[in-house]
């Protein structure tokens, strides 16, 4: 039988307005392409194809009826009620778990900082790079001081071609500018080298990991990384030495970076905010009231929990619904196993024996 | 994963009945490496207030696992040997979905990681042809693990059931419950 790989229709269509899109905006951020830099074109198309394999799969994986329950939710209560409390929750969560990692703090601390550095350096390489290779961002010589041979060279930043702000050659701040992917690469390694010590020594993680889904991405980045270091220290200091070696290195893995961010483990970036949306269900279910387990007589989960998951478990093609219409999903955990446990010992008793 | 020497013959048997309620694989699932040495194993008394009556739940690796399919992250995903592993951390969103939704009530929410936490039979011993943690150590074999001759011949009275019914729904696993000869499913509801 031959495999049939269907497409889905919204998924693709959102893809496609997405990357025609990006190409407006760049087209027209980079000034009809005249701040376009040709030596990109590669970056530029490994960027789209990202973009569009994101969006893809973003939108598939919306589609699917838990994921589509939390996003519709979210946004329900998000612009229900107090709008200006809600950004704020959402600022404050988004700086804690999106910027800060904070839940993987308590799981280790050299987890966090391990994450941390590797989380900094790729998004803030992220913010550097695609600007750039979209032609939204470039740099000019100031052309009055570039004239005069005793002044100081000034740099602009263009950002969608306007000015936005200059600073002089030779400056701390130009150093810092400049260097930024240096920073970021550092950054990278630093995390990467620790999470694969972890990953070649924890016997936990040797177990249940994957070559390409776990090992992989960390190899890619450390690519990435001591390439793009490589090509600056080999200008700076080797005249040149290995550069075409390593531009193309570096440019084959960060397009295969690119390409692969919305099939592998690089997507759980794009995935990741949606921990924000479970935090705000689960305030605003509260404030709705809590599920008392019939068994335990305990709360275990909002309300709104309990009979969203019966709408989506029966979806899915899931009936917990009893026979006196009530729901296998109304009893909490503990509820569940000890209702097993009683029906067990039920079983055992009618059998004329407890053992057997 | 890939590479392993997981024995095929080798099944879970659960007989609640059995359990004593005293915590030996509670301590032994803490021992396992792939939790972080968090216990995923759970005992519980059944009615504290009229009885003494306790049980012992692993997760029983669902053929069609619910607590997947209400992943809103597919941080849940089940291997080729029918195994159901612990939600993958990059992924999971701590949302508890699988949590409330197993029929069994068997993943476990870490409040503190925002991540959901659960028994993967101790794939790191699984794989490499041993025993899970806890079935090695329950000194009254509510918890079992072996080969179905071995089960069999320790259990003549007894017979494997891997099929649950709930209301209207029934679950078929990869764990067995050892119910009454001749039996052929459990029904809870
Ligand atoms: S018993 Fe629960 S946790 Fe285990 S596979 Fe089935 S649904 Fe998932
Ligand atoms: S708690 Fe994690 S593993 Fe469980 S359903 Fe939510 S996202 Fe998935």
């Amino acid at each position: 039988m031959r495999h049939r790989f269907p497409i889905d229709k919204k998924a693709f269509l959102a893809a496609a307005v997405a990357t025609l899109l990006c190409v407006a905006f760049s087209f027209y951020g980079s000034r009809k392409l005249q701040n376009f830099d040709p030596a990109l074109i590669a970056y530029l198309f490994g960027t789209l194809f990202a973009l569009a394999g994101a969006v893809y799969r973003y939108a598939v994986w919306l589609q699917r009826p838990p994921t589509w329950l939390y996003f519709k939710r979210t946004w329900q209560f998000v612009f229900n009620g107090s709008l200006l409390a809600h950004l704020w929750l959402l600022t404050k969560e988004s700086v804690r778990n999106l910027a800060f990692q904070a839940f993987i703090y308590p799981r280790s601390r050299l987890r966090w900082f391990a994450h941390f550095m590797l989380a900094s350096g790729c998004l803030a390489a992220f913010a550097i790079t695609i600007p750039l290779t979209l032609g939204w961002i470039h740099f000019t010589l100031d052309p009055a001081s570039a004239a005069d041979p005793a002044a100081i060279k000034i740099y602009n930043a263009h950002f969608f071609g306007f000015t936005v702000m200059n600073f002089e050659l030779g400056s701390t701040l130009a150093f810092l500018i400049f260097h930024a992917l240096t920073w970021c690469s550092w950054l990278v390694i630093i995390g990467c080298l620790i999470f694969l010590i972890k990953r070649l020594t924890n016997a936990g993680l040797i177990a249940t990991q994957t070559f390409e889904g776990d090992l992989l991405p960390l190899i890619l980045l450390i690519i990435i990384s001591v390439t793009g270091l490589g090509l600056n220290f080999s200008y700076a200091f080797l005249k040149g030495f290995a550069y075409d070696f390593m531009a193309v290195t570096h440019a084959i893995s960060v397009i295969l970076f690119l390409v692969w961010i919305p099939f592998g483990k690089f997507f759980h970036i794009i995935q990741r905010p949606a921990q924000i949306g479970v935090h705000v269900y689960l305030k605003e279910g509260e404030k709705k009231g809590m599920a008392i387990c019939p068994h335990t007589h305990q709360p275990f989960t909002t309300q709104l929990h309990v009979d969203d998951l019966k709408t989506v478990t029966k979806e899915l093609g899931f009936d917990f619904t009893l026979e006196d219409g009530s729901s296998h999903l109304d009893y909490s955990p503990e509820g569940k196993r000890s209702l097993l446990a009683k029906a067990h010992l039920a079983a055992r008793c009618e059998s004329g024996t407890y053992f057997g | 994963m890939e590479t392993t020497a997981y024995k095929t013959d080798m099944e879970f048997f659960v007989d609640m009945q059995r359990c004593i309620g005293c915590r030996a694989c509670e301590m032994a699932c803490a021992e396992c490496e792939t939790n972080g040495h968090e216990s995923m194993i759970h005992v519980n008394y059944v009615e504290r207030s009229t009885t003494i009556q306790t049980t012992v739940q692993v997760c029983m690796h669902c053929d069609d696992p619910v607590c997947a399919k209400v992943c809103p992250a597919d941080a849940i995903s089940k291997d080729d040997f029918g195994v159901v592993h612990s939600a993958n951390t990059s992924r999971c969103i701590g949302c508890s979905n699988c949590v409330m939704a197993c029929p069994f009530g068997v993943p476990k929410k870490q409040e503190q990681y925002d991540l959901m936490m659960k028994c993967n039979m101790c794939y790191d011993r699984t794989s490499a042809g041993k025993k899970p943690m806890c079935a090695t150590v329950c000194p009254s074999q509510a918890l079992y693990y072996g080969t179905r001759e071995e089960i069999a011949r320790m259990r003549p009275n007894s017979t494997p059931v891997n099929t649950f019914i709930f209301g209207q729904l029934t679950v078929t696993t990869k764990v067995n419950i050892m119910m009454p000869k001749g039996s052929t499913h459990l029904k809870v509801h």
